[in-house]
């Protein structure tokens, strides 16, 4: 069923992107950059996934594209962000608030904390339906029972009634994403949706995803740090590193000839070494992600990086482009991996 | 995992909330009966009785004054009128006031009422109002409102609610002349209906604003926090993210859950009025519980004076638990079991 999602967003490549985030900045102050100049887009019915360390910006751009970031951060944002075609970050409170839950929607990260604790689970997934499609309360609830038994919720009827705390992790993931699909979006971000769950509810959880982004032709957003979840759900991945974008392309080509060295040091860094390459064997990246206020000069990768030259010091270097027929890339090095010297290139 | 679970039958669910009243019920039976005996042997360690207070007011000749304990019983060792005291305690005599020349009962049954709405008000009031000013000023942390808001909750705070009695009297009451410096209706008016509603309501104002601005200042303070807490929590940015009016935002999916420490506010608030509401009582001339204790105690009416300190205790008692069934009410992680 992925692939067939796969096959026909590569079919419309022509139509304008359903997401549109074209050169997004935020800062808490001005001396401590969070983001830095972040374009990508997002096609109807296509996964992208965002994958870096914690502290990379990943949480930040999904609160950014749902506008939802605290109001100093959102005071500081640039660049734009088009869903459909309109700037979001143009918008007025009442548009945004009646767009977010029906044409985008979110499922956050820890289930738990993520579900109001005094309210039954039906009465939340029926409250998007209500302030989105004025259904009155019966017809809400019957709805929300529908949604429910759609994400693999067993008997749930019963469960409606249920509060938070009288459900498992799993199921109450499976709670938030059927108030994340009850209006239908276009859009759906998940932010790290597996982390906090058993790893045999990871992928239930990732199927039922998949699935019913299969059944409903949205586009889903993947925040995650998982190369595994990546490889499973995703058309297409922007690789993050301190706050900027450093490699993006499709899955399939991103993981087996990454272009920029962190992202090798990436998947070097998995475990199971699947996409072990070329006989390094690195297992992890030395050093950590250098602080918004401590970032270095040139590459912002550099300090840490095994192919390092003198250049990588002097210059931040800018994003390359290879717009290569039905599988563009891009990446943000001098010294791309992978791919001819600029002096070997016909 | 929690599946599918079969729903328990409606027995099965009344079972703990009946085995939860029937030991809360014995608790309360033990404390009153500490309560009690607490009262009883601290009042015998206060000199003087209301025969020498009657005997100070009016010629007595001792012999008179031996027949006359004889005949209240009050030369009887102190053990033995305790006894006495809870036998009939037991058959819900709370004995007779010689002052007052009525059962306790009677005369706690005609007082209570000013208290109680003297306390329900309160408590209405200043939950109302210290809620508001709490959820307003945590909208808008670190603004001069928020800044504004708190410095009149912390003048409410610090003013004892004697001090604003008697300011509301000169300025309302004396100056402007617009309500009633004392007492809970018109005396000799004879009104009915809602004019006797009216005039009741416009007697309760002063006091209950007495009463209430010193909690109006402590649920300000309390809804603030809690709502300044909550706000940042996950599911607030959930409702946010599912497109939930920010109204309903702020006071559906954050303050229901902020309200919770304020329920455990409003419960000690209760259980202090009962008892506290004296100096209030007293400056607006209200024949409520606290003046009568008071009274009780200069006239060395014993009886009255248990009386009005079982009531308050069985009160407190009660309140407690209503507070308890609240919790289980309003947060349904709480269990009875």
């Amino acid at each position: 069923m992925t692939s067939s999602t796969r096959a026909s967003a590569s079919a419309e490549a022509l139509p304008a992107p359903l997401l549109a985030v074209t050169s997004l900045a935020l800062d808490a102050d001005p001396s401590s950059p969070l983001i830095e100049d972040l374009s990508f887009t997002l096609d109807r019915g296509e996964t992208l996934a965002i994958v870096g360390e914690s502290g990379c910006g990943k949480s930040l751009t999904s609160l950014a594209v749902m506008q939802l970031l605290p109001t100093n951060l959102a005071r500081s944002a640039r660049g734009k962000i088009r869903l459909d075609g309109e700037d979001l970050t143009r918008m007025k409170p009442r548009q945004l608030q009646r767009l977010r839950g029906d044409r985008m929607a979110m499922i956050f990260q820890e289930p738990l904390t993520a579900l109001n604790p005094v309210m039954s689970v039906g009465a939340q997934i029926a409250e998007v339906l209500r302030d989105h499609r004025g259904l009155s309360r019966a017809v809400a609830l019957s709805r929300a029972e529908t949604l429910l038994g759609m994400v693999g919720i067993p008997d749930p009827g019963a469960r409606l009634g249920d509060h938070p705390h009288q459900l498992s992790g799993g199921m109450r993931q499976r709670v938030t994403i059927a108030m994340a699909m009850a209006c239908e979006p276009d859009l759906i971000i998940a932010d790290e949706p597996t982390t906090a769950l058993d790893v045999t509810v990871q992928a239930q959880i990732l199927r039922l995803l998949a699935d019913l982004q299969a059944r409903s032709g949205m586009a889903m957003i993947m925040i995650t740090h998982d190369l595994g979840v990546v490889r499973q759900v995703a058309d297409r991945m922007v690789v993050m590193y301190a706050g900027t974008m450093v490699e993006e392309g499709r899955v399939a080509d991103v993981l087996t000839r990454p272009h920029h060295p962190y992202t090798a040091g990436l998947i070097a860094a998995r475990p199971s070494g699947a996409f072990k390459q070329d006989g390094r064997k690195l297992n992890d990246i030395p050093g950590m992600v250098p602080a918004p206020s401590a970032r270095p000069a040139g590459c912002l990768f550099q300090p840490r990086c095994a192919q390092a030259r003198p250049d990588c010091a002097a210059a931040r270097p800018e994003v390359a482009e290879d717009a290569g027929g039905t599988a563009p890339r891009r990446w943000r090095c001098f010294h791309p991996l992978n791919r001819p010297e600029p002096g070997e290139e016909s | 995992m929690a599946d599918a679970a079969v729903p328990r039958p409606a027995a099965d669910r009344l079972r703990p909330a009946l085995r939860f009243l029937g030991r809360r019920l014995l608790q309360a039976l033990i404390v009153m009966l500490l309560v009690v005996l607490l009262n009883f042997s601290v009042l015998q360690l206060a000199p003087g009785d209301m025969i020498s207070v009657l005997s100070g007011s009016s010629d007595m000749t001792a012999e008179q004054m031996v027949s006359l304990r004889a005949q209240y019983g009050l030369d009887q060792p102190w053990l033995a009128r305790l006894g006495i005291y809870l036998f009939n305690l037991a058959q819900f005599d709370l004995g007779y006031s010689f002052r007052n020349a009525a059962p306790v009962a009677t005369v706690i049954a005609e007082r209570f009422p000013t208290t109680l709405i003297l306390v329900v008000a309160s408590v209405i009031v200043s939950l109302t109002v210290g809620t508001l000013m709490g959820v307003v000023a945590a909208r808008r942390a670190g603004s001069l409102a928020d800044l504004v808001l708190l410095a009149v909750a912390l003048v409410f705070y610090a003013t004892p609610s004697f001090v604003i009695a008697i300011v509301l009297i000169l300025t309302f009451g004396v100056t402007l002349g617009w309500l009633p410096i004392g007492g809970l209706v018109t005396v000799g008016a004879g009104l009915t209906g809602w004019a006797w509603l009216a005039d009741l309501v416009a007697h309760l104002i002063l006091p209950v604003i007495a009463l209430c601005t010193f909690y109006v200042a402590i649920y300000a303070r309390l809804a603030r926090a809690s709502m300044l807490e909550v706000s940042s929590l996950d599911y607030v940015r959930t409702a946010r993210a599912k497109g939930v009016p920010e109204w309903r935002v702020v006071y559906v999916h954050a303050l229901r859950n902020a309200l919770l420490p304020l329920v455990t506010m409003a419960g000690l608030q209760v259980s202090s009025l009962i008892g506290g509401a004296i100096l209030v009582e007293t400056v607006f001339g209200l024949p409520g519980m606290g003046r009568t204790a008071y009274d009780a105690i200069f006239e060395r009416d014993t009886n009255l004076l248990l009386g009005v300190m079982f009531v308050s205790a069985l009160c407190v008692v009660l309140v407690s638990l209503v507070v308890d069934l609240l919790y289980v009410l309003l947060d349904p992680r709480v269990s009875l079991e």
